[in-house]
């Protein structure tokens, strides 16, 4: 059963700068999130901030009743356990092997045997293609399978809130459908909380049931994955549709003249909206609704062609 | 502007002195980490005693043949041995442990934690519910005192052996006036506070090395940076500690009469 995450009002500066401000957004239960933005928007520091490792500025996150933002390191602890992370390279302990690094967790806050946690690690780390690599050192390993490492880490005390940083940088094409899909088994299978941090378009049009976007020092959108793909508000098409026409630029943002310069054109027509991805396990996922329900509950049109195209997941009907 | 440079040298020592508390209480939170500390130890062992013996071999020597020089000049050879005592024992040894513990310990100490930092391995431990500080600052801390002890103990044996080679192989000293002069103006406080000296240097260092490492940021520059300043700061931070140290004892213990 995953937990909710709240969070209202938080700002974040270091130092004079700004990272982003008054962000609000609730992560629904056992529902996967996923939150795109451009590079330096502070993604990342927006997730460090979930699990109390930087503390905002301004405004709270509220986890089972704690607010992780103001609570003692004592509580911080304890809520932490409810946590999977997933941290942009890895962060694998580099003294020890794969198994180790994986079985970590279990011989910290388990009292499990040493065969039980065998069992347990060997099973996340099929779950994860690294069966072969457990002797490995993190050093001697590519970035992509380190990551998977991470993932296996995170997974082993069965959160109820998983934090995942940009699962798709560094990895193939392949692996990336390959973990995309693990994503949707293990919601459908533990349950979880998902936010997932991504570039990677294709992640953030398939995978979650929730997306936000976070864009010049605030947040633009957050919203069931719909309502973002049928929107037509300039920076979210232009994001999520990988475009150059639109506000963002190069740079963080596009200066005055090319924006005016910009502006008689249109944006280009959205592209139909694609299916989401389902559980190939043979599960059903809790948050899982029917293709264009929420675009027919709340009168909005998707561009032509949506949800037409064939599921992904091999075995599922359409 | 001018706030800013009182300002930021004020928030790093403040930042480093809460740092340095919370070793201290972390180092009575059990279970105290046995097996970390005892690999560490061996560690900082292995990368110091080499130098440390090269380091020691001249210093004693220099001190031999420079007061052994002047000695000569007065008549007063037989106090030779003395005066090796005096600044083998209660300085050169405890200076030499300060700048090989700072050097080679507090530098990989630094090097590690920095790039513990930027590999965000020290977040990762801490979302899985473990305190650095207590797993891995807490052992190495305590490892650099034993050895910054340790070292200090080889220093000066190495050390006085070296002036006793300088001052009566090569200088035609007598062995008897070299040894007979130790008693008459070293004594036992003067090892301990050597030690002492050497206790908190290890501690020192270690503590520095581990703030700064902890601290680095912005990728592999930041984890030379660090490095480099601890070194810097630890330097210099033992050295004026030396002088205060050496000064109390100075007031607290009488010096032996002749
Ligand atoms: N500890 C810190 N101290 C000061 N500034 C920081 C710190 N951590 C991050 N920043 C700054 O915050 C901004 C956002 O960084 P962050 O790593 O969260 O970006 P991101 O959105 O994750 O980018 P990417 O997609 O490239 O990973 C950057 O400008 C960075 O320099
Ligand atoms: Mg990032």
């Amino acid at each position: 059963m995953g937990a909710e995450v709240q969070v209202s009002h938080l700002t974040k500066k270091f130092g004079k700068q700004l990272i982003w401000g008054d962000v609000s957004l609730t992560l629904p239960a056992g529902e996967i999130s996923v939150m795109l933005g451009p590079s330096g928007t502070g993604k990342s520091v927006f997730l460090k901030t979930l699990i109390g490792l930087i503390k905002p500025d301004e405004g709270s996150v509220i986890i089972e009743g704690v607010d992780i933002a103001t609570c003692s390191e004592r509580q911080l602890y304890e809520v932490r356990k409810l946590f999977g992370v997933l941290f942009q390279d890895g962060a694998m302990f580099g003294s020890m092997t794969l198994y180790d690094n994986v079985a970590f967790p279990l011989r910290e806050h388990t009292k499990k045997s040493e065969s039980q946690i065998r069992q347990i690690v060997m099973e996340k780390m099929e779950l994860t293609g690294l069966i072969g690599a457990e002797d490995k050192l993190p050093g001697e390993i590519s970035g992509g399978m380190r990551k998977r490492a991470g993932l296996a880490r995170a997974l082993v005390l069965d959160p109820q809130i998983l934090l995942i940083d940009e699962p798709d940088s560094g990895l193939d094409p392949v692996r990336t459908a390959y973990i995309n899909q693990l994503f949707i088994d293990l919601n459908a299978a533990i349950d979880a909380t998902f936010l997932i941090v991504t570039h990677d378009i294709n992640t953030a049009r398939t995978v979650p049931d929730n997306i936000g976007l976070l864009y010049h020092k605030h947040l633009a959108m957050f919203g069931p994955r719909e309502m973002l793909l049928s929107s037509t508000e300039p920076v979210v098409a232009q994001f999520l549709n990988a475009q150059r026409v639109g506000p963002i630029g190069m740079s963080e943002e596009k200066d005055a003249d090319q924006l005016a310069a910009e502006a008689g054109f249109s944006m280009p027509p959205l592209p139909p909206i694609t299916r989401q991805l389902e559980p190939s396990n043979g599960l059903r996922r809790r948050a899982q609704r029917p293709a264009g329900q929420w675009c027919r509950e709340n009168g909005v049109v998707p561009p032509p062609g949506s949800f037409e195209d064939a599921v992904a997941a091999p075995g599922a009907s359409a | 502007m001018s706030l800013g440079v009182v300002a930021a040298p004020a928030r790093v020592a403040g930042g480093l002195f809460a740092f340095m508390l919370d070793v201290l209480v972390a180092t009575f939170r059990f279970p105290f980490q046995i097996r970390e500390f005892l690999q560490q130890a061996w560690f900082i062992v292995t990368v110091t005693i080499i130098p440390t013996i090269f380091v020691a071999i001249p210093f004693g020597a220099v001190i031999a043949l420079q007061v052994g020089g002047l000695i000569r000049q007065f008549g007063a050879q037989s106090f030779t041995g003395s005066a090796a005592v005096l600044a083998v024992v209660r300085e050169a040894g405890p200076i030499a442990t300060a700048l090989l513990i700072a050097g080679a310990a507090g530098s990989a100490i630094a090097a590690d934690f920095g790039a513990r930092r930027i590999r965000e391995e020290l977040d990762a431990m801490m979302v899985l519910g473990i305190d650095p500080i207590h797993r891995l600052v807490v052992p190495r801390v305590w490892a650099c005192v034993l050895v910054a002890v340790a070292l200090n103990g080889l220093v000066t044996i190495v050390g006085v052996a070296g002036g006793y080679f300088f001052n009566v192989v090569l200088q035609d000293g007598t062995p008897g006036a070299y040894i007979a002069s130790f008693s008459a103006l070293a004594q036992v406080p003067d090892l301990l506070q050597a030690m002492i000296k050497s206790m908190i240097f290890g501690f020192l260092a270690a503590v520095v090395a581990a703030y700064k490492g902890m601290n680095a940021k912005g990728g592999p520059k930041g984890v030379g940076d660090a490095v480099n300043e601890s070194v810097v700061i630890t330097f210099t931070l033992l050295f004026v500690v030396n002088f205060v140290v050496s000064a109390v004892y100075m007031q607290l213990v009488p010096p032996k009469g002749m």
